[in-house]
C-alpha cells in the first residue's frame, strides 16, 4: 500500500515538475519570439530548462515562435552544443585541440569508451556519464585536458581514467 | 536612385566591353551578353546563396576568385570567365561535387535533363578523378515525392522555394559539414510532416534528389495486362505543358497529339479530365448556391461562407494541416479527376458491362499532390480506388519517349466519348482564376438567365498572376427561384500559392473574410505551373501556358460547363440531379484534421 502511494506521489511530482518546465519554456519563447535572429537564444535557454531538446520540445518552440520545425532541428543539429537526447549527470569532455591531440587525447577517448562501454556522443545506461569531444578548452599548457562535469583534470594519461571516474 | 533612371555600369568580360544596370551580378551581366557561366545553386529571384562555387570567375585585382552569382558589377571591373585559374577552379569544384555523387547517369531518370550532368559535360569532365567517402544516402519514398539524398548537391533551392515562395518550410538543411542533408529533420520522412506534396521543390531540383514517386511501372503493367481495361484521363493543364518536353513552344495546345499519343500507348479509353472539370462546376456551383441560400434565406444545410474550392490536393492538405478547424469552408466536391475516376468505375463500367475491379484508371496530372490524393481512403467506392495510378506530365512524356512515339509529328485526334467531351470553361481550369471564371459563367447564367457580362466571358479582374485577385458584381433581375440573391453583391477572391492562401485563411479564421467564394490553387500560377509539369527555363512560362489555355477556351463552340452535352446526359442517365444521392455517394467527400506536425498519422 505504501508503495502504491509512494509511486503515485512520485508520478504526481514528476508531472508537476514537467508542467513547470513547460510553462517556463513557453515564457522563454514568448519573451524572445519577436526579436529577429533569436532562435539560438531561445534554444539555449530552453535547453537550460529542459536539459535537452527532444522532438516534442522542438515542436513547442516551432509553434510558439512561428518558426518551421526543420529550421529549428537544422540549427540544433548544426551546433554540437545542442543535444536532442538526455544528457548525462556528468559529461566528460575530452579536448581534441591541437595541443591535447598531439599529447594523446585520442587514446584517452579510446580508454574512456572501453571503460564505460559507450562511444563518444553516447550516454551510459545509468545516465551517469557521457563522452563528448570538444574543441580547444584553452588550457593547452596542461595538455591533455579532460573535464568531468565542472572538474578539470590535467596531463591525463589513459591509466588515470579508472581513478578519475571512481570519484563520481 | 536619382532621376528614376537606372544607373549603368561599364565593365569588360573576356575583353568584351559591356554595360549593364547597377546592381546586376556578374553572372546576370554575362548571361545578358551571351557569355555562359555555369551555375548550380543560383536561381534568379528565388535563391542567391553562393554555396556551390561552380560559377567562380576571375576578377582582376580581387584577392580570390569570385562567385559570380553573388558579386554585383562595379564600374571598370575586368572579368575573365576563361582564365586558366577560373576554368581550372570551376572544373575542380564540379569534380569534387561529382566525387560525392553516385554518377549513375545511365539509369537515372533525370539523365538528359540534369543540370549537374549538363555542367559536367560543358566543363569537359571526362573522368571521375576523385573517389572517396560519400555523404549519407537516404532514400525516402512518400506517396508523392521521392527523395534520394545520394544525388543531392546541397544547392538548397528546394528549401528556398518551400520556405520563401510557398511559405511552408517543410525541409531545411540538417547537420553539418559532410553530414549535411536536406530534409524535415529529426529523422522524419516526408510522410511524417506537413509537406503539402505541391512538388515545387522537384521543379527546382537541379538533379534527381527530388522527384515524383514513380507510377510508370505500375501503368505499364496494367496496360500490358489483357484482363484489365485501362482508362486514361488527362488534366486540363497537361496539354499546355507537355509539348515543351518535346521541344514545342510553351503554351502550345497539344490536345490532339496528346489524345493520339495515349491511343498509341494502348490505353483502352482515352478520356479527358476536362469532362470531370465541367461536372465539378455543376456540383460545386450547386453546392455554392445551396450554401448561399442557407446563409441568406435560412435554408437547410451547410451555410458556411466563404466556400473555398477543393480541386487542388496540395491546397487541401495545406488547409488540413494549417487550419484544421476551418475545413467546413472547403467545398465537399472531389477534384475533377476523382469525380471522373469514380464515374468511370460506376457509370461507365455499367455501360461497358464490366466489373469495376477489372478497370484500371490512370490520371495524367500536372501535379505531384494528386498521387497522394489518389491514396486517400476517402477516394474509393466499394473498395475500388477511384484512380489507380497518377502520372505527372513529365512521367507521361517519359513513357511516350520509351514507346518510341514521335510526339511532334503525331496526327491530331479526339478524346473518346463520353468522358472526353468538354467545354472551353474546362480548358482554363488549370490557370489561376480559371476555376472561378468557369464557375461564374455557369452560376451567373443559372441565377439570372443572362450570360456573364464580361468581354469574351473572361472575368478580367481575376485573370493574371497577382497573388490575390478579387472581383465583385451585383446580381440583379434574378430568376424567381433565386430571389434570395436579388441585389446581392457577390464577392469572390482567387489566389495561388500558399503564401496567398495563408493571407486569405488568416482572415477566414478570424471571421473577417468579406468573400462568398474563394478559389485556391496550391502552386503559384495554378496547375499550369504545377509540381508535375515540365521544368522550364523561361521566365514567363506560366504566362505562355495560360495564354494557350485561354485561346483554347476561346476556340471552343461550347464555353460553359452547363452546356456540355455529355455532362447533361450523365445527369439524365445516372446522377439524376446535382447534389443528389448518387452525387453524394460518388462525387463528394469530407476532410481530415491533421494538425501542424501531422500528429494524426504519427501518434
Amino acid at each position: 500500500m505504501n508503495d502504491i502511494l509512494e509511486n503515485a506521489r512520485e508520478a504526481y511530482e514528476e508531472e508537476s515538475e514537467e508542467r513547470e518546465r513547460l510553462e517556463h519554456i513557453d515564457k522563454i519563447i514568448a519573451e524572445y519570439k519577436d526579436q529577429t535572429g533569436s532562435l539560438i537564444k531561445i534554444l539555449h535557454a530552453v535547453q537550460n530548462v529542459y536539459g535537452y531538446l527532444p522532438l516534442h520540445i522542438q515542436r513547442r518552440v516551432a509553434k510558439g515562435a512561428g518558426i518551421p520545425l526543420p529550421e529549428i532541428s537544422g540549427v540544433i543539429s548544426f551546433y554540437a552544443f545542442f543535444s536532442t537526447v538526455p544528457r548525462a549527470e556528468y559529461t566528460i569532455k575530452v579536448c581534441m585541440g591541437t595541443a591535447c591531440y598531439v599529447r594523446g587525447s585520442k587514446r584517452i577517448v579510446e580508454r574512456l569508451e572501453e571503460v564505460l562501454g559507450i562511444s563518444a556522443g553516447q550516454l551510459t545506461e545509468d545516465g551517469k556519464f557521457s563522452i563528448e569531444i570538444t574543441r580547444c578548452l584553452g588550457a593547452c599548457g596542461l595538455a591533455p585536458v579532460i573535464m568531468v562535469g565542472e572538474d578539470i583534470y590535467q596531463q591525463v594519461k589513459p591509466d588515470m581514467i579508472h581513478k578519475i571516474l571512481a570519484k563520481y | 536612385m536619382s532621376n528614376n533612371k537606372e544607373k549603368m555600369v561599364n565593365l569588360t568580360i573576356n575583353d568584351k566591353q559591356i554595360s549593364v544596370n547597377e546592381g546586376t551580378t556578374i553572372l546576370q551581366a554575362a548571361k545578358e551578353n551571351n557569355i555562359y557561366i555555369p551555375s548550380l545553386c543560383y536561381m534568379e529571384g528565388i535563391h542567391q546563396f553562393g554555396g556551390c562555387r561552380i560559377c567562380m570567375v576571375h576578377v582582376i585585382g580581387a584577392r580570390t576568385l569570385m562567385a559570380s552569382c553573388m558579386v554585383p558589377v562595379a564600374e571598370g571591373m575586368v572579368v575573365y570567365t576563361n582564365s586558366r585559374k577560373a576554368r581550372h577552379a570551376r572544373k575542380l569544384v564540379c569534380e569534387l561535387i561529382l566525387s560525392n555523387h553516385p554518377q549513375d547517369c545511365l539509369s537515372c531518370p533525370r539523365s538528359g535533363g540534369c543540370e549537374l550532368q549538363e555542367i559536367a559535360q560543358k566543363l569537359g569532365i571526362t573522368e571521375a578523378r576523385f573517389k572517396g567517402e560519400r555523404s549519407p544516402a537516404i532514400i525516402d519514398i512518400s506517396p508523392s515525392i521521392t527523395r534520394d539524398l545520394s544525388k543531392c548537391v546541397l544547392c538548397r533551392r528546394c528549401i528556398s522555394v518551400c520556405k520563401r515562395i510557398q511559405n511552408i518550410g517543410a525541409i531545411d538543411a540538417q547537420n553539418r559539414g559532410f553530414h549535411t542533408i536536406i530534409g524535415p529533420g529529426m529523422d522524419q520522412n516526408m510522410e511524417d510532416i506537413n509537406c503539402t506534396y505541391c512538388g515545387q521543390c522537384i521543379n527546382v531540383c537541379p538533379v534527381n534528389a527530388l522527384a515524383e514517386t514513380d507510377a510508370i511501372q505500375k501503368v505499364w503493367q496494367a496496360i500490358h495486362n489483357d484482363d484489365i481495361h485501362v482508362v486514361v484521363q488527362v488534366a486540363p493543364a497537361v496539354r499546355f505543358g507537355i509539348g515543351e518536353e518535346f521541344g514545342l513552344p510553351a503554351g502550345e495546345s497539344t490536345k490532339g497529339k496528346l489524345a493520339s499519343a495515349l491511343k498509341e500507348l494502348l490505353f483502352s479509353d482515352v478520356f479527358d479530365t476536362n469532362f470531370g472539370a465541367d461536372l465539378t462546376i455543376i456540383e460545386e456551383g450547386s453546392e455554392f448556391l445551396a450554401r448561399l441560400e442557407a446563409a441568406l434565406a435560412g435554408g437547410e444545410g451547410n451555410a458556411t461562407l466563404p466556400m473555398i474550392s477543393s480541386c487542388s490536393p496540395g491546397w487541401v492538405k495545406f488547409i488540413e494541416h494549417t487550419y484544421p478547424k476551418q475545413l467546413d469552408h472547403l467545398s465537399t466536391c472531389k477534384s475533377p479527376h476523382m469525380m471522373e475516376g469514380a464515374l468511370i468505375k460506376s457509370y461507365y463500367a455499367q455501360k461497358l458491362g464490366k466489373d469495376p475491379k477489372d478497370i484500371f484508371v490512370v490520371s495524367v496530372m500536372p501535379c505531384t499532390a494528386k498521387k497522394f490524393e489518389a491514396s486517400r481512403p476517402e477516394m474509393q467506392n466499394n473498395g475500388h480506388l477511384h484512380v489507380d495510378a497518377v502520372l505527372t506530365t513529365r512521367e507521361l512524356a517519359r513513357m511516350i519517349r520509351e514507346a518510341g512515339i514521335d510526339f511532334v509529328n503525331l496526327d491530331e485526334s479526339n478524346f473518346h466519348a463520353p468522358m472526353g467531351i468538354s467545354s472551353g470553361a474546362a480548358d482554363i481550369f488549370g490557370v489561376t482564376g480559371g476555376v472561378m471564371e468557369a464557375a461564374l459563367r455557369t452560376l451567373y447564367e443559372l441565377v439570372t438567365g443572362a450570360e456573364l457580362p464580361f468581354e469574351k466571358l473572361h472575368v478580367q479582374p481575376i485573370t493574371g498572376f497577382e497573388q490575390i485577385k478579387e472581383a465583385d458584381f451585383k446580381l440583379e433581375k434574378v430568376l424567381p427561384e433565386y430571389k434570395f440573391l436579388e441585389g446581392v453583391t457577390l464577392k469572390v477572391a482567387v489566389t495561388s500559392g500558399f503564401e496567398g492562401a495563408r493571407k486569405i485563411m488568416e482572415k477566414v479564421a478570424a471571421g473577417e473574410s468579406p468573400y462568398h467564394f474563394i478559389e485556391v490553387m496550391g502552386c503559384p500560377g495554378g496547375c499550369i505551373a504545377g509540381g508535375g509539369q515540365p521544368r522550364s527555363e523561361l521566365r514567363d512560362f506560366s504566362q505562355k501556358r495560360s495564354e494557350g489555355a485561354y485561346s483554347e477556351d476561346e476556340s471552343k463552340k461550347i464555353r460553359k460547363s452547363h452546356e456540355n452535352p455529355a455532362v447533361a446526359r450523365l445527369y439524365e442517365e445516372f446522377l439524376l440531379e446535382p447534389l443528389g444521392s448518387k452525387s453524394h455517394e460518388l462525387l463528394h467527400t469530407h476532410y481530415t484534421e491533421r494538425g501542424e506536425f501531422n500528429e494524426l498519422t504519427r501518434e
